[in-house]
């Protein structure tokens, strides 16, 4: 718990301006920390006068025997006999991290479900070492309570150091519940994980603001650092979990790369039979409906393709429309093409339009006047197509494509589902 | 016998409000306000809904946080809760959501003979959409997440929902009691009534710390008993100034920007 030497404090209010929980409170002369606290220790380096102490930093409330557990298992989610691709790239992930680990550490796919033994050819030559076949005829469709049951007897029978799940609305259903049931840590929705302190000082001093000169890149500690972001994104965080066993994590899809595909790669097949029986689930799932991802919102899209003046007429529309299909979008427009009378006002983004914040906004023809950039800058990235080079939106743009859409776009649309291909051709792959 | 439906809710920083102070940083927190997270107003909604048709239903509005988070309760008293609670002790901070878990489990133990319980998905502070399963565990009690649509049965033992998933839906038969998280697509929260407004003024919200609660802050709750423990917090690196794609043809400024779209996993 962090607390404070009032004999020590002079009552300057760094910490409290440093602390990005606001749980430092002022009493008179004197800094309180209050119940907001997470100890995440960003008042310590800041203190001049050395009146802030953690007083028991790594105190065992239960310590387990760490020794005993090993290989990394990563939840090898299936949905109607079909691997979820986000398994995939965890099972290339978890491999990575067994390497990291040492000492013959394996990665072992997970595999839950009715009859799934086909997808285990899948989970090797994507880079399991082994399968874990658990098969029960009241495990075909997901349930929390079937899956929670198998799988938490099996952790406590087989003891993996590491378990991660995709982040779907399933792997966050079912890692809590089991992560509650063994008594563990679990944490959500993670865009990295590094075993190494090494590994991971390399990563933050290429992607983030983190001083890491106080981590020593040899050292011993092996203990899995997970990295996530918090508050919308404004914040990262580094989670441990040091006493406890198994260390469970949610993996965002799309984050982690799929390892090279091996043809005709094998591995070996660990089976468990699970003790189940049907007075242990207490859902009755009616019906699964697949069905076509629904048309979103302006502000609940992903991705928003955007057409302003620069498209020259109405029926530009109909290929910024085309493009939004193809890229899996929303058409959006700037306050231009509707005054013209292009598209309907429910398209707009801007200041007296809609405020949106996607994962990618395209600007396509859209010159960035100042209402409209208020409505989109804090895109997460911007990618703005124009003929005019002095255009204020690139100004913004993480990515500027100088040109004309009419001929940028078509192609864009041709090679985008390509993308998979594409990237990997860029990718230097070293085994292991 | 009224039906019972505890819902469990958090007051968080509106994280749209959030900026970063350029110069140390950090979280700049000051004149941002603070809500009632939107998914537990989700929640409290539908538990108003059953409310709503079955008079006798009495809903009870709990959460942990600071002496603040009252005022958050309030609202939700406005909004046309019974009752609200509070758990709040600094041996109940620095908790994560296994700690967390435990604290609201005693709460809702400590209220008793509840026959539903609703949350929403997720805080949009912490974003682990955690707490709600493992609640759920501590407690003993079947979970459905990601509740698009709610019916209950005139016997108030029978509950048809819908689970959404990324590529369709659940539809999903469970029995009371049990636990339900909600997102945003269950129903539009409702507002403030004026006379709930009025009520809620005057209305006497407990606080409950670890002994009422009769949790051990060094094994079950706080920052001590946590699993997890933050190792280090930063900000992401600052966005740089942009990049301008240039290639010999238009399909190669078309396939650079895809690559680049796709090593930034944004597609």
């Amino acid at each position: 718990m962090i607390s404070v030497i009032s004999d020590k404090c002079i009552g300057c209010k760094l910490c409290v301006k440093a602390c990005p929980f606001d749980a430092i409170d002022m009493d008179g002369k004197l800094a309180v920390i209050n119940e907001k606290c997470t100890s995440c220790k960003q008042c310590l380096p800041v203190c001049k006068f050395e009146a802030i102490f953690d007083d028991a930093p790594e105190e065992a409330a239960e310590t387990v025997d760490l020794g005993a557990y090993k290989n990394v298992w990563v939840f090898a989610e299936q949905r109607q006999g079909k691997m979820m691709n986000v398994a995939l790239e965890l099972i290339g992930e978890g491999r990575r991290l067994a390497r990291e680990i040492g000492g013959g550490a394996k990665v072992y796919a997970v595999l839950v479900g009715d009859k799934t033994e086909q997808l285990s050819q899948e989970c090797f030559e994507f880079g399991a070492d082994g399968v874990y076949l658990i098969e029960h005829e009241l495990l075909k469709h997901y349930t929390t309570d079937g899956y929670t049951k198998v799988l938490t007897d099996a952790v406590r029978r087989d003891k993996p150091e590491i378990v991660i799940f995709g982040a779907t609305h399933i792997g966050r259903d079912l890692a809590p519940r089991v992560a509650a049931r063994l008594n563990t840590g679990l944490t959500a929705d993670c865009t990295r994980l590094d075993v190494k302190v090494s590994s991971y000082i390399e990563y933050a001093n290429k992607n983030t603001t983190l001083d890491t000169s106080d981590l020593d890149p040899n050292s011993d500690d092996k203990g899995l650092k997970q990295t996530r972001p918090a508050f919308g994104g404004n914040l990262m965080a580094t989670i441990i979990c040091p006493r406890t066993r198994p260390q469970m994590a949610t993996v965002r899809p799309g984050v982690m790369t799929k390892r090279e595909r091996k043809p005709g790669a094998t591995g070996e097949i660990l089976r468990y039979e699970p003790k189940l029986e049907a007075a242990n689930i207490h859902v009755d799932i009616v019906e699964v409906v697949k069905s076509a991802k629904e048309i979103v919102s302006l502000t609940d899209a992903d991705i928003i393709c955007s057409g302003g003046r620069g498209l020259g007429d109405p029926s530009g529309f109909e290929l910024i429309k085309k493009f939004a299909d193809t890229v899996g979008g929303v058409v959006g427009s700037s306050r231009a093409a509707v005054d013209a009378g292009w598209i309907d006002h429910s398209h707009q983004v801007g200041q007296t339009g809609t405020t949106v914040k996607p994962k990618i906004y395209f600007a396509c023809g859209i010159s960035g006047a100042i209402q409209h950039l208020a409505g989109m800058q804090t895109s997460e990235l911007i990618v703005a197509i124009n003929k005019d080079p002095a255009a204020p939106i690139f100004e913004v743009a993480d990515y500027g494509i100088v040109g004309d859409l009419y001929k940028v776009i078509p192609k864009i649309i041709a090679e985008w589902d390509k993308a998979d291909d594409l990237y990997e051709a860029t990718l230097d792959r070293s085994d292991d | 016998m009224a039906f019972k439906i505890i819902v469990c809710a958090k007051q968080v920083p509106d994280t749209n409000e959030i900026k970063i102070d350029p110069v140390t940083k950090t979280l700049v927190r000051e004149g941002v306000p603070s809500i009632l997270n939107h998914d537990d107003a989700n929640a409290l909604e539908e538990a108003l809904k059953i409310k709503d048709v079955y008079p006798d239903t009495h809903i009870t509005v709990i959460t942990m946080g600071p002496p603040q988070a009252k005022d958050m309760l309030r609202e939700c008293l406005a909004m046309g809760a019974d009752d609200a609670i509070l758990a709040s002790d600094r041996a109940l901070g620095g908790s994560d959501t296994w700690a967390t878990s435990n604290a609201l489990a005693a709460v809702c133990r400590k209220v008793g003979d509840y026959d539903l319980i609703f949350a929403g998905r997720q805080a949009i502070d912490g974003d682990t959409a955690q707490v709600g399963p493992q609640l759920a565990e501590k407690l003993g009690v079947p979970q459905v997440t990601y509740v698009t649509e709610f019916a209950i049965e005139d016997d108030r033992k029978n509950i048809t929902v819908k689970r959404a998933l990324e590529d369709g839906y659940e539809l999903i038969k469970i029995k009371t009691p049990c636990m339900l998280t909600a997102i945003k697509e269950l129903n539009v929260p409702r507002y403030m009534s004026i006379g709930g407004i009025y009520d809620a003024v005057r209305h006497d919200i407990p606080s409950w710390g670890a002994a009422e609660l009769g949790v051990d802050p060094d094994k079950e709750v706080g920052l001590l008993a946590s699993p997890t423990n933050v190792y280090r917090s930063f900000t992401p690196a600052p966005k740089g100034k942009g990049v301008t794609i240039e290639g010999e043809s238009d399909k190669d400024v078309a396939d650079k920007l895809i690559i680049a779209l796709k090593a930034k996993h944004a597609i």
